[in-house]
């Protein structure tokens, strides 16, 4: 028993011993070839602003890199490059020269593992999730309108069969009255349209009626002539609002930046788009397969025209010098004689550009959201309360016309607003 | 009171039988709509094949297929920049400080610039020296974009590439220097110490090099005689704030007179002050021929012959001096005047009194240099005197010389337009083709270009690096505010070219400023400001004044020497002397080719488009030479031939009130025609006539009328305000300043239920008043006193209202479309009233008071008339006739004081225009933009690069009318919500209160307490125009004061 025991425990220690070995082999494993998962995580977070796997970006590709490189060396270049490149370091100094210079951020919070975590995915990136079936999601409502048609064919068969029955019977009938000598006596009645033509009331009503009907109709058409709600021309480069204010959330006025000051919101110059562009040379595969499949878009080609237009050059991330600037289709046209200032809406009544423009976040291609008729224009100023509340420059008016026209808020009416020369010059 | 005197704007308006003045006090439209030239005449459309049912038919047509296309929009493209420049945000104005100096007007400016293209020139508030941009200075940038600019070099008139145009001239200077023969720089002025240095440099590298400077109005007596008592070849300069007494023989001191720009200063001397009951103004005498705006804005004006003026300057120095008297025959007037003048000078200080002159006479201008020195005068600045003019006639004379001989190799001009701009008598185009080599750098192809072998395309100014000293120790920089529109090269880059150098001009001038002009100080900074001052010049000017004290005695002597000699040499002509003189609108002619200068009616005849002989009523009739207004208002007039030396021109003749017997007047600067457009050649050029570079010539003969009436573009009796008076209120000095207000400005009275009651009380109005106490409310002032009528608030309001230009036809027939006029009104001392009675009081036939001497002195009150200025725009009334009118209600009020006007509303009925008391009401007649038919700035793509693109360019058959530049005022709001802060006072202008460096327009929010408009509403001055009417305007004048003899 007792021997037993003893074969137990040394079985046991040698049993702690093993795991012991297996778990520190399995940690040092680990220790040197890292988490893929984790690295992706942080490469994304740290990384992907400059480096790309396959691809020189601001800097080198780094597909690969754990093998380029000394682990060492690597975990002292991400943590402070500069220092490295100062101290004259061989391999250091000839990446600092062939990138122009740029001096690399220094990651110094980063630990070794997370460098190991960070390589082990650049060595080994996991596979691109499936995007089989999304396309089988979108590919199913299309399949019941199919069939909707399909039903709609077979009743109108139907009532064709049906149709061809009744004048088959009719004429059977007839056939078999004339074989049997039978006369039909037709009526003599006046048709309708003599009846009708003879009743002067009746006419007289219904060319009231018509007139009445077509002038209500032509006015409403009229009325729409130069109203273009709802205009979304197609433009030279398919930009998506949807994927930039809506799913990354960018603010409007990123890019639109002179409608804080100017009359005008501005189309953003290409050099603003190359903020992020110079980096992001391509979509994420899920949203890829997405743009082709619901637009007959590839988003990818979309940024190449960018780049072609910008004179980037992607491959050696440079700029070529040679510029086709783009020729964008205006959306919204005011008149002339109008005159409209973006800032002082935007910047000095606070108000969101989705009051004029519409859900930009969700349009896929930009249209035109409001009618922009002057009518629409003061029945916004006539609702909408002045944003007072403080700008110095409201303070004595405010109190002044609170106190003539008895409240607490001024619409932009009663700040003047209406007055045909605010915007009329 | 005041507004009893008589007032006239034509001299057919004096007459008062005259039918077409009361038919045009009746109508204001006074053409009939031309429905007959519109159809055509009977057989015209008898002998048409078109039928009534084919023109209804293609009627039809076109309207379906008009309102067709009309449905579908047009697609607009917008393309924004690749790089967008951190300094432009599409939308916002950026402006830069700049210099012109364009060898005949120096100034320093502001240029605002949208979407980087420059749109407008304004003064340059910073600028210590020459900040008062003339109507010229304003309209410049319109030159900029002249359709007619050379694109590139060009050799022997074929467009060639730099690099081959600078080959082929190293190829000639090789030859040049070949044969020993000199190398001649023909200049402008440039008055630019890096210029001078270069061509120093130019010369040393080049060796056997000659430059010589031109300036097309010759100031060459003026610098000499400077020259010869100072050592400096500069001009003296003037701050007329300083003097209480003005004293000015033949000096158009408000025109180009020694490079202008003395304007400012000179309406700070005359808005008067009441202190104590007196009043305090300066006292301005005038001694002139031509009826100058200087001899307008005078308080005492003598008409006097040339010779005559020499005379009166030299009585004049005895006079102050109080020595030996001078002898000399001089009219009565003319010598009370002097009388009067020197008891003055005696009264205000010999210091406050200063004494100038505009005759080309070297004698002449050193007395006057003696005069001011001998009174120790604080109105004029020898130790920094201005450089704006540097020619000499004799050097531009011996050049000639030189090469008609055959001395001169070559010669390079630059700025300069000399072929046109010589007189006739020099043969200056003969002897250029004598020259081997000619080369000029020109903007255009004009007169001088198409003489030259070589043309040089040359950039606007505001395309151009340069600095320049407008007066010693004030420096400013010229920086380029918009990139080359073409291939151009400016004259300092070519000179560098020639000397291989490698840098640019901008380096070059960067470098001299921090060697030698700005010391320790920051170059970024002198750019930003566009203006720097040396700051050692107020030490050196004690030392200087002093040393002046010591040299009063010995120069005594001879200044009385002068006079003598001044007075002995002015002998009699029995002939006609033609003085030649400078148009406000267009001075020495290089701006010929601007339909704004054009189209700008010039301040004292009110004739835009056209020079013209000026002449006495009484000379006109001795010759036969009439005037005739036809019955729309518009003049014609004889033509009449001059002949001076071999050179004739036959040019019409204006009858000018004032112009003085014996003489008439011409305008230098027109009669441009090369690389100017068709519709813009106008005139004759008179410097055919400017011999020996002297603005006075004896005319041979001047012809009785020949060929016909001339059409005058002329709008003096256009927009009449409907025969009422009360207009322009003027007073005396004397009145003013015993402190009644009620004595020169009393309110009218109107007549509620048989009850007189004043037109401001409450009763008398027809309409409940809305409370305009709230907000802003906008008001603007004008002071009669401190307009001078230069006109630079017309082009201002030109360019910042994207006013069209109709041309010379149009403003004939009365459809100018100028938002601001100013109106120039003559009168005579008298009243209609004072006349009767003097003639009852006249005793005797003949004698002092004799009733023929009364009568022939009331005979012809055009003869010496006084004139007032007075700008007239829309009056922004509260209670404004013209919104009640309108069937559309397209005119409407804005609580901030505007009248509105929304273009797009207006059907075109002109009912406003016709209810409008102060005929300010502009109608479209026509489109403006795009039409062949209006071939101006309008028609091409370059030029409608000048169009602000924050006000609406209108169309045609809509009404337009002065805004009081609300696009201004709403941006002045709109930055302050932004910075979320109140808007400060001298934020809120106008185009034309911006424009006004005389400061008699002032601009501002009334419901600012402290405001300077606020403060100038409560003047005693303070009157509405036709006020009698009820109309509250919400523009304001000040009575017009003279600072008139008493004692005369």
């Amino acid at each position: 028993m007792k021997k037993v025991s003893y074969q137990n425990a040394s079985m046991r220690f040698f049993g702690f011993a093993f795991s012991l070995l297996v778990a520190f082999s399995s940690f040092s494993l680990q220790a040197q070839d890292g988490d893929p998962v984790a690295g992706e995580k942080l490469f994304k977070a740290n990384c992907a602003a400059c480096h790309a796997l396959n691809r020189k970006m601001t800097g080198p590709a780094l597909a690969g890199v754990g093998d380029k490189y000394e682990r060492e060396w690597l975990y002292s270049w991400i943590k402070n490059s500069s220092a490295m490149v100062k101290s004259g370091d061989e391999q250091a100094v000839a990446i600092y020269a062939e990138y122009n210079e740029s001096v690399m951020t220094s990651f110094p919070l980063l630990t070794n593992t997370d460098i190991d975590n960070i390589i082990a995915y650049t060595m080994a990136p996991p596979p691109a999730p499936v995007v089989a079936d999304t396309t089988a999601v979108a590919a199913a409502p299309a399949d019941s309108g199919i069939s909707n048609n399909i039903i709609l064919g077979i009743l109108g068969l139907v009532l064709a069969v049906l149709v061809i029955m009744l004048v088959l019977v009719n004429s059977t009938l007839r056939k078999i009255a004339a074989a049997n000598g039978v006369v039909v006596e037709e009526e003599k009645r006046t048709p309708i349209w003599k009846a009708f033509a003879q009743n002067q009331f009746l006419v007289l009503v219904t060319a009231i009626f018509l007139l009445l009907g077509s002038a209500y109709f032509a006015y409403g058409w009229m009325m729409q002539v130069g109203i273009d709600q709802g205009y979304a021309p197609k433009q030279p480069i398919h930009y998506s609002h949807r994927i930039h204010a809506g799913a990354n959330e960018i603010e409007c006025k990123y890019c639109h930046s002179s409608a804080r000051v100017s009359k005008h919101s501005g189309i953003p110059s290409l050099n603003v788009c190359m903020n992020c562009h110079k980096s992001i040379y391509e979509v994420a595969a899920e949203t890829l397969a997405e743009g082709k499949s619901e637009y007959g878009i590839d988003y990818n080609k979309e940024i190449e025209k960018l780049y072609t237009a910008v004179g980037w050059d992607s491959e050696n991330q440079r700029y070529t010098g040679e510029t086709e600037p783009v020729d964008w289709v205006r959306i919204h046209n005011l008149p002339d004689f109008v005159y409209f200032n973006h800032s002082q809406h935007v910047e000095v009544a606070g108000v969101e550009c989705q009051t004029c423009h519409g859900p930009v976040e969700e349009m896929e291609i930009m249209a035109q959201h409001s009618p922009l008729t002057m009518g629409w224009c003061i029945n916004c100023h006539r609702e909408t309360n002045v944003k007072t509340e403080g700008n110095e420059y409201y303070t004595k008016i405010h109190e002044e016309l609170s106190k003539k026209y008895g409240v607490d808020k001024l619409t932009a009416a009663q700040m003047g607003g209406l007055e045909c020369g605010k915007c009329h010059y | 009171m005041a507004s009893n005197k008589k007032y006239w704007k034509s001299v057919e308006e004096l007459d008062t039988n005259s039918t077409l003045v009361e038919a045009l006090k009746q109508n204001e439209f006074i053409e009939e709509i031309p429905t007959d030239e519109f159809l055509g005449d009977k057989e015209v459309l008898e002998s048409s094949s078109t039928s009534r049912r084919d023109f209804l038919k293609y009627v039809g047509f076109s309207t379906a297929a008009a309102s067709l296309a009309a449905c579908e929009g047009p697609v607009i493209k917008s393309i924004p920049y690749v790089v967008q420049p951190d300094t432009i945000v599409p939308g916002v104005a950026n402006h830069y400080a700049t210099t012109i100096a364009n060898g005949f007007d120096f100034a320093s400016v502001l240029v605002k610039t949208r979407e980087g293209r420059p749109i407008f020139v304004k003064n340059h508030d910073k600028a210590a020296t020459n900040a008062s941009a003339n109507g010229r200075v304003i309209a410049s940038v319109l030159d900029l974009y002249d359709s007619g600019r050379l694109q590139g070099p060009t050799v022997g008139g074929e467009a060639v590439t730099w690099n081959a145009f600078d080959n082929a001239v190293a190829k000639k200077l090789v030859e040049i220097k070949a044969s020993g023969k000199k190398l001649v720089l023909f200049t402008q002025t440039f008055a630019s110490p890096s210029t001078t240095k270069l061509i120093n440099e130019f010369k040393e590298s080049f060796g056997n090099v000659e430059h010589v400077s031109y300036d097309a109005v010759s100031e060459s007596a003026a610098l000499d005689a400077f020259q010869n008592k100072y050592g400096v070849r500069a001009l003296a300069d003037y701050d007329f704030s300083k003097a209480d007494v003005i004293i000015s023989v033949g000096a158009d001191i408000l025109g180009d007179w020694q490079g202008g720009g003395f304007d400012a200063g000179y309406a700070k001397g005359r808005v008067p002050h009441a202190d104590h009951g007196k009043g305090k103004m300066s006292y301005h005498v005038q001694f002139e021929s031509n009826m100058t705006l200087s001899g307008a804005n005078a308080d005492k004006r003598v008409p006097l012959n040339p010779v005559q003026q020499k005379r009166v300057l030299a009585k004049l120095y005895a006079a102050l001096a109080g020595g030996p008297s001078i002898s000399g025959e001089l009219p009565a007037a003319a010598e009370s005047a002097i009388k009067t003048a020197v008891a003055r000078a005696k009264k205000a200080g010999k210091n406050k009194t200063v004494v100038v002159s505009g005759i080309q006479d070297a004698t002449a201008q050193a007395l006057v240099l003696e005069i001011n020195e001998m009174l120790g005068s604080v109105a004029i600045d020898t130790d920094a005197p201005k450089m704006v003019r540097s020619s000499s006639n004799k050097a531009v004379e011996s050049l000639v010389a030189e090469m008609r001989s055959g001395q001169v190799g070559g010669v390079i001009m630059a700025g300069v337009n000399p072929v046109y701009s010589m007189p006739a008598k020099l043969g200056f185009e003969d002897a250029l083709s004598k020259v081997g080599f000619r080369m000029t750098y020109s903007m255009k192809a004009d007169e001088t270009a198409n003489a030259c072998e070589f043309v040089a395309a040359a950039p606007h100014y505001l395309e151009s690096w340069g600095d320049v000293q407008i007066k010693k120790g004030h420096y400013s920089l010229t920086q380029p505010t918009i990139r080359p529109l073409f291939d151009t090269r400016q004259f300092q880059e070519g000179l560098l070219q020639l000397m291989l150098s490698n840098k640019n001009y901008y380096d070059y001038i960067k470098d001299n400023w921090t060697e030698s002009v700005l010391v320790d100080s920051s170059w970024n900074q002198a750019l930003h400001d566009g203006v720097f001052q040396a700051p050692a010049i107020a030490q050196e000017e004690v030392v200087v004044a002093a040393a002046a004290d010591e040299l009063e005695e010995s120069t005594s002597a001879s200044a009385y020497n002068m006079a003598s000699s001044l007075a002995r040499n002015a002998k009699d002509v029995a002939e006609t002397q033609v003085i030649l003189y400078t148009k406000t609108g267009m001075g020495d002619g290089q701006q010929a080719n601007n339909p704004w200068l054009q189209e700008f009616p010039d301040p004292i005849t009110r004739a835009a488009w056209d020079n013209y002989i000026t002449m006495n009523a009484s000379d006109a009739a001795a010759l036969g030479i009439e005037n005739e207004n036809v019955a729309n208002g518009a003049l014609n007039g004889h033509y009449s031939t001059v002949k001076v030396g071999d050179t004739e021109l036959t040019l019409p003749v204006i009858i000018q009130p004032g112009q003085a017997k014996g003489t008439v007047g011409l305008a230098l600067g027109y009669g441009r025609t090369a690389g100017v457009k068709d519709e813009l050649q106008t005139g004759v050029n008179a410097f055919s006539l400017y011999n020996d570079f002297d603005n006075v010539q004896t005319a041979k003969s001047v012809s009785a009328p020949a060929n016909g009436w001339h059409e005058f573009a002329c709008i003096q009796l256009q927009n009449t305000l409907m025969g009422r008076g009360d207009i322009i209120r003027e007073t005396t000095l004397d009145i003013f300043g015993a402190g009644d207000k009620h004595a020169y400005n009393e309110i009218p009275m109107v007549s509620k239920d048989h009850q007189e009651i004043p037109v401001t009380s409450p009763d008398a109005d027809l309409w409940d008043s809305f409370d305009r106490s709230v907000g802003h409310h906008f008001n603007l002032s004008i002071d009669l006193n401190a307009c001078t009528g230069c006109g630079a608030c017309v082009v201002a309001c030109h360019a910042e209202n994207n006013v069209p230009v109709v041309g010379k036809e149009e403003v004939r027939k009365s459809r100018n479309m100028h938002w601001l006029r100013i109106d120039r009104y003559y009168s005579s001392e008298e009243t209609f009233d004072g006349d009767n009675q003097k003639k009852e009081n006249a005793s005797g036939l003949f004698g002092d008071n004799g009733v023929k001497d009364v009568l022939i002195s009331m005979e012809d009150p055009s003869e010496n008339p006084q004139v007032a200025f007075q700008p007239v725009m829309c009056q922004h009334c509260n209670h404004a006739p013209c919104e009640t009118v309108c069937p559309v209600a397209a005119t409407a009020h804005g609580r901030q004081g505007q009248n509105h006007m929304a273009y797009n509303r207006c059907v075109g009925t002109r009912y406003c225009a016709n209810n409008c008391p102060y005929k300010v009401r502009r109608f479209n007649w026509f489109l403006y933009n795009g039409n062949d038919e209006f071939d101006y700035h309008m028609n091409d793509d370059l030029g409608r690069m000048v169009l602000n693109p924050d006000v609406v360019v209108r169309s045609r058959g809509v009404m337009e009318k002065c805004s009081m530049c609300i696009q201004m005022t709403q941006k002045s709001i709109l930055d302050a919500k932004r910075d979320g802060r109140t808007v400060k006072d001298s934020e809120f202008q106008t185009a034309c209160s911006a424009a006004c460096s005389s400061n008699a327009l002032v601009f501002g929010d009334i419901n600012d307490k402290e405001s300077e408009v606020a403060h100038l509403k409560k003047s005693d001055r303070m009157y509405h125009l036709l006020e009698s009417v009820g109309t509250e305007p919400n523009v304001f004048y000040h009575v017009k004061v003279r600072n008139t003899d008493k004692e005369a």
